[in-house]
């Protein structure tokens, strides 16, 4: 695994490259341009609200502003998320020519995907600062928890690139799976409501290993609130498994590439 | 001693005839059927076949090696498993220091990015970092010769603008190792002379290079030593030449039949290029070559002429010469008679592999039939003249005027051929 690590070190280059000519071509001949970045977080921020507003109306209570900037918290990261799993795991697909006939390390691929949307996510992270100025959000020392919680994002969403690209090299189905699976996870993942709105139940939402994150950062930007470490911790362990098997997965699966894909 | 800076040791490699299961339906069956019989790595399941088979050669620092055989022997397979693209089913590959392939090289290109930023994504695609890029940048640029559309999307490029700025991003790539196939047919011939020019140089410069290559006569250029495959197995190892010469006498030669081949009333039954002691493959330049044709009819033909024609190692006709324009009459056969001519001819040929074209030719209506390379020979013993033809050169003067400052230290000829 070090080997396989020490090798993407060697050619960051090509990491920084391959990101760097996903962006582009995204961005190539199409009007909104960057815009893009932003439209994807700013519908799931806007569907956010709708479902915020109705979930007040029915229950009869005011909707505070901390609800809303909350939503916009989360949906960034979410956003990213799901993003970077689509892209990653086509990621190879997509370059059959460079996986059948030129040697790389296959593992910039999903990488790259994923490093791609990490820019994507910078941006609309911007946007979501400003509307937080806008509301009059306050700071606390808790944000000093954001690298962290983005750190274990970022290895988890990696973690499943990996896997799934290399799974849908040999397998088309997974794309598909994968697909409907992130159109409904938003259901199983506390984006729009927090997790305590299920009582008692709530453990069983925060099994989904994102859900810690996103809660814990709702909790440390809004409610000024330390992360609940069992969750957090439980979510990084989570991440650091899942990171350690995809790479050695992915090693093992190498050599059958340019044969099976 | 030179490093041995390959070593490819009992590598063999199985290929798939047919689908892989692509689905997670066909995934259950396929494990179930693997886990039943428990196939060993080098037996063969139904539907498998070997690409290359128990394949063990060495080439060893600044050299130049080529790898020759017919289409399907294995070569671009070999090729793939020395980059690392695919891994040998059994057997060990050994490469030491960095490897790089003029093969496909114009893959990692992105038909929305303009050439320059491609420049920049196929650079680090081969295995440049974006320094060496940077550094290299111009020479790149002017070795492609497409200054005025480095800012052009490359999807508006001509096929062959788009392979030359592949290959030329490729040819500066530093390899301890450079493997190269087949990419000298890209461009036009000044670019191609340029490619050509450059491999020269980067073996010069010490690294060590693989070529593979259906232009023999290139691999004898480049290449000391080689390597002959026929269907997945090595043949023969050794120096070019003999590796070259092996080719041929091994190559079955399918008769490649004329339009009207197999209706054809007469057939060309056999060629054979022979001196006058018997059949023979060498021959020295400036002897005597003898072609026997020999033809069998079937029913009458009239009208006829033998022609036969000498082309190089690229197909390039530069003799033919026939049984009419020699003085004979028009030929006539009649139903199961049979014809034998021979031709003598001088051979002012430098050292090469020639061809031998057979034609029965009709005055106007065209050929009763035709066997392309029907016979090929060698023409060795002038080691002083490259090409196809000598034209017997002789030195007459070589001087040098004396310096003007030293007039008395001139240089004499004799010193001159000395060199």
């Amino acid at each position: 695994m070090l080997s396989n690590l020490q090798e993407i070190y060697n050619r960051r280059d090509l990491l920084y490259i391959l990101t760097w000519r996903e962006i582009t071509v995204r961005y190539k001949q199409s009007i909104m341009g960057m815009l893009w970045a932003v439209l994807m977080p700013g519908i799931i921020i806007f569907a956010g609200l709708i479902v915020r507003y109705a979930f007040a109306n029915a229950s009869g209570k005011s909707l505070a502003i901390s609800d809303l900037t909350s939503v916009a918290v989360k949906a960034a990261p979410w956003a990213f998320f799901v993003s970077s799993i689509r892209f990653g795991t086509t990621s190879l697909i997509s370059n059959t020519n460079l996986v059948t006939k030129i040697y790389l390390p296959r593992l910039v691929f999903p990488l790259a995907a994923v490093s791609s949307q990490f820019f994507d996510f910078l941006i609309s992270a911007g946007v979501v600062l400003s509307i937080l100025l806008l509301a009059g959000t306050e700071w606390s020392i808790q944000i000093l928890w954001v690298p962290v919680i983005v750190g274990t994002l970022v290895t988890m969403t990696m973690a499943l690139a990996v896997i799934f690209s290399a799974a849908s090299l040999f397998f088309r189905d997974v794309k598909y799976i994968v697909e409907v699976i992130l159109t409904f996870a938003i259901f199983f993942t506390p984006v729009f409501y927090d997790s305590a709105v299920l009582g008692p139940w709530s453990p069983l939402l925060l099994i989904n290993p994102v859900s810690p994150l996103l809660e814990a950062m709702a909790s440390v930007v809004i409610h000024h609130q330390a992360p609940s470490f069992v969750w957090l911790g439980y979510s990084i362990a989570v991440a650091g498994c899942l990171f350690t098997v995809a790479i050695n997965l992915f090693n093992r699966l190498d050599p059958y590439f340019a044969e099976c894909i | 001693m030179p490093d041995n800076v390959l070593n490819v040791e009992g590598v063999f490699k199985k290929f798939f005839r047919g689908e892989l299961f692509n689905s997670l339906r066909d995934l259950v069956p396929a494990v179930a059927n693997r886990w039943m019989r428990r196939a060993g790595k080098r037996d063969l399941e139904r539907r498998e076949f070997w690409a290359l088979r128990d394949v063990s050669f060495i080439v060893k620092q600044g050299e130049a090696f080529g790898i020759i055989g017919a289409n399907g022997a294995g070569k671009s397979t070999i090729l793939k498993l020395l980059t690392g693209i695919m891994k040998p089913t059994a057997g060990m590959i050994d490469v030491r220091g960095r490897i790089s392939a003029l093969i496909e090289v114009s893959a990692g290109l992105h038909q929305d990015l303009t050439g320059r930023e491609n420049i920049y994504l196929n650079g680090a695609i081969l295995g440049m970092t974006r320094d060496e890029i940077r550094r290299r940048f111009d020479a790149i640029v002017d070795f492609s010769g497409l200054e005025q559309f480095i800012d052009t999307p490359v999807k508006r490029y001509s096929s062959g603008m788009f392979a030359r700025l592949g290959f030329s991003v490729a040819a500066h790539v530093d390899p301890d190792v450079l493997l190269v196939d087949e990419v000298l047919s890209v461009g036009d011939y000044l670019f191609q002379r340029r490619c050509l020019e450059r491999m020269h140089s980067i073996i010069r410069s010490g690294a060590t290079v693989v070529f593979v290559s259906h232009n023999l006569r290139e691999v004898a250029q480049l290449c000391q030593r080689s390597l002959l495959l026929e269907q997945g197995q090595v043949e023969a190892i050794g120096p070019t030449d003999e590796i070259i010469t092996a080719y041929y006498k091994r190559a079955q030669r399918p008769r490649s039949n004329g339009i009207n081949g197999n209706d054809s009333n007469v057939t060309i039954t056999k060629v054979t290029v022979h001196d006058d002691q018997g059949p023979r493959m060498e021959f020295k330049s400036g002897g005597k070559l003898y072609v026997t044709i020999e033809a069998y009819a079937r029913s009458r033909c009239d009208d006829m002429s033998v022609v036969i024609a000498v082309v190089d190692d690229l197909q390039y006709k530069f003799f033919d010469t026939c049984t009419q324009r020699l003085g004979a009459d028009a030929i006539t056969l009649e139903r199961d008679q049979t014809l034998k001519c021979t031709f003598e001819m001088d051979l002012p040929l430098a050292e090469g592999t020639f061809h031998v074209h057979a034609y029965l030719h009709r005055y106007l209506t065209g050929a009763y039939d035709r066997w392309f390379s029907a016979a090929t020979f060698f023409v060795t013993g002038a080691p002083e003249v490259r090409g196809i033809v000598t034209l017997h050169p002789k030195l007459k003067t070589c001087h040098v005027s004396p310096t003007p400052d030293e007039d008395s230290v001139g240089m004499s000829s004799s010193d001159l051929l000395g060199m």
